[in-house]
């Protein structure tokens, strides 16, 4: 057995990354030239100052922007060759978000929260009521199934959010500041599920952060500063 | 069935802005509705009139007479099945805003001409035996509470003084497009009473109806008239009955014309609130609409639940507005009834209602929807917090 065979393959590969934004006739650099490999498992926190373009990169790799230059390979497929229509229905089969406001409808329950991302797919009614059942046992909140998002705290509505995240079991799962908007002890618990998630479940997790204490959870850690990686702060 | 839950749900998030836009589409589909009445009642009688009956009239002016002569030499005419006359009275009951139309006629080649009213046989033939008797229909003697047997007095217009007349008959339509709401007496009591006090006006009557052995010889018969006049005192213009009750109407063109382009104003000040409150909607509800596409929802469906939301407002206000413009139709004909002798919501004009409703939901969510799939989901996102 040789060391390639030990270490999975990258399940998420980004090559020579440029991504600017453009503001009347000035161009802003936002993404200089980043290559860098996640593997199938790894739980990923992206670091940096504000405005260094962590979220930025993260939704390049989630598919929800468009990059300048580069390649971003997710499972073998290039994001970036993919038409707008086939970018939705990729993301609906291999991206589960967590944003930081948690981004429910606040018009539907907690269980419809969690069915939302299921309607994409070919399951009977029966077995995505199962499926969310499963996932909102996964967060613990079996009983606020009923609940609409302003009936739960911070801390329980991102769990919903989790939820949602994970129902389909997606090839990645994306947070952007997934504890920016709760206190200590919510968050505490948010990234002790998260933790959870990629040890017990195997779910390959990019995060960005801005806490210390939750990027002590990831198992790697890179830094950007003004759009440029280093892996060794 | 959970789209349309949450669509439902959508709707009512801003429960007072919606309340206010489907009363707005309610009202305009009131007003359009009853515009849309008026207009139907003012083509009333041109629904009801007959193709195969012939009308004659002055060739100059329908305002100027005929001689009653004419009848025996029109009755001679090949294709000519019936002859009957009549004279527009013109009168009006106790005081000018009671009018109603009121006609002298031959009533007994009259009746035989309009087998759509109706009467009780008993009071038809009380019609016809008594000259200073009238009928008339039954909204008309609803209106005025008349009983048979009562003696009704008419003030003269065109024929000045007080005529009185005794309602012997009523008669009902046949159908809704009937008019219920004429007065005819015999041509004989005015012609009778002209011949005393001003003989110069007698034996002159407004125009001849006839109806003819075959429909196919209108066009004939309507020539073969003319031609029997041509180069007379009075020479004459036939038509169809239908083109007759159309010359009334045109008279009436530039009223019509505008009421038609307000029920379009209207249509056109729903589809500005409307779209005013969807546009509302979509650009708060942008970084949704992003959390959506960030699910793997593409654009036909971000479509789905703006259209479908636009479309479920204005449907609940044309149910609405189809519900309240009955009583208000029957309101507004227990009103102005006499000017329109039928006054009915037509099926024909829910469908409009219908139709316009959803073409204004549909063109009011256009852009919201384009807007919102164009938004950058990255920058939708964004809007959030």
């Amino acid at each position: 057995m040789n060391e390639g065979e030990l270490i999975s393959a990258p399940i998420v590969e980004v090559i020579n990354l440029n991504k600017s934004y453009y503001r009347g006739n000035q161009i802003i650099p936002v993404l200089s030239d980043i290559t860098f490999d996640i593997h199938e498992g790894d739980f990923l926190a992206l670091m940096g100052p504000s405005g260094s373009g962590k979220t930025t990169l993260l939704n390049l790799i989630a598919g929800i922007d468009k990059v300048d230059s580069g390649i971003i390979r997710v499972g073998g497929i290039d994001i970036t060759t993919l038409s707008e229509t086939e970018l939705a229905r990729w993301r609906g089969v291999n991206v589960g978000f967590v944003f930081q406001f948690y981004n429910l409808i606040p018009v539907l329950t907690a269980f419809d929260n969690v069915e939302l991302p299921l309607l994409l797919t070919n399951l009977p009614k029966k077995e995505r009521r199962e499926h969310v059942k499963m996932a909102l046992n996964v967060v613990n909140l079996a009983d606020r199934i009923h609940h609409y998002p302003g009936q739960l705290s911070g801390g329980q509505q991102q769990r919903v959010a989790i939820a949602r995240a994970i129902v389909t079991d997606p090839t990645i799962l994306v947070a952007d500041e997934p504890t920016g908007d709760l206190d200590r002890v919510s968050a505490e618990e948010i990234m002790a599920l998260m933790e959870r998630l990629n040890i017990e479940s195997g779910k390959t997790i990019i995060m960005v952060t801005h806490d210390p204490r939750a990027a002590g959870k990831a198992r790697v850690l890179k830094h950007l500063d003004k759009g440029v990686l280093n892996s060794n702060p | 069935m959970y789209i349309i839950k949450l669509l439902i749900k959508n709707v009512f998030r801003h429960k007072l802005r919606t309340c206010l836009t489907v009363l707005s589409v309610a009202i305009a589909i009131l007003a359009f509705g009853l515009l849309r009445t008026v207009i139907d009642a003012w083509y009333g009688g041109v629904q009801a009139s007959s193709a195969s009956r012939l009308v004659t009239r002055h060739a100059v002016s329908m305002i100027l007479t005929l001689p009653i002569s004419y009848k025996e030499k029109i009755r001679q005419i090949d294709g000519v099945k019936t002859v009957s006359y009549g004279t527009w009275f013109g009168g009006f009951y106790i005081e000018e805003k009671n009018f109603f139309a009121n006609f002298a006629v031959e009533p007994k080649s009259f009746l035989e001409l309009y087998p759509e009213y109706i009467f009780q046989p008993a009071e038809k033939a009380a019609f016809l035996r008594d000259k200073k008797s009238f009928a008339a229909g039954a909204k008309l003697v609803k209106k005025y509470g008349w009983k048979i047997g009562d003696i009704v007095t008419l003030k003269g217009t065109i024929y000045p003084g007080n005529w009185e007349f005794i309602l012997r008959a009523v008669y009902r339509g046949q159908d809704k497009n009937t008019d219920e709401s004429q007065f005819f007496f015999h041509f004989d009591y005015l012609n009778e009473t002209l011949k005393k006090t001003v003989p110069a006006r007698a034996d002159q009557v407004g125009y001849y109806i006839m109806e003819v052995t075959n429909p196919d010889l209108v066009t004939d018969v309507s020539l073969r008239v003319d031609k029997t006049f041509h180069n007379s005192l009075a020479e004459t213009l036939t038509e169809t009955e239908k083109a007759f009750q159309l010359g009334f109407v045109s008279m009436s063109d530039a009223i019509i014309t505008a009421l038609r382009l307000v029920t379009f104003i209207v249509i056109v000040i729903i589809l500005a609130v409307v779209a005013n409150t969807i546009n509302m909607t979509a650009r708060e509800r942008i970084g949704e609409y992003s959390v959506f596409k960030t699910l793997g929802f593409g654009g036909w469906r971000i479509a789905g639940l703006i259209f479908g939301e636009s479309l479920i407002i204005t449907m609940i206000g044309c149910i609405v507005g189809i519900i309240l413009t009955f009583p208000s139709a029957k309101a507004f004909a227990n009103t102005v009834g006499s000017y329109f002798p039928t006054f009915n919501v037509t099926m024909y004009t829910i469908l409009l209602d219908i139709i316009f409703s959803a073409l204004v939901g549909i063109l009011a969510a256009v852009i919201p929807t384009w807007h919102s799939i164009k938004t950058p989901v990255a920058d939708g996102l964004r809007r959030i917090g």
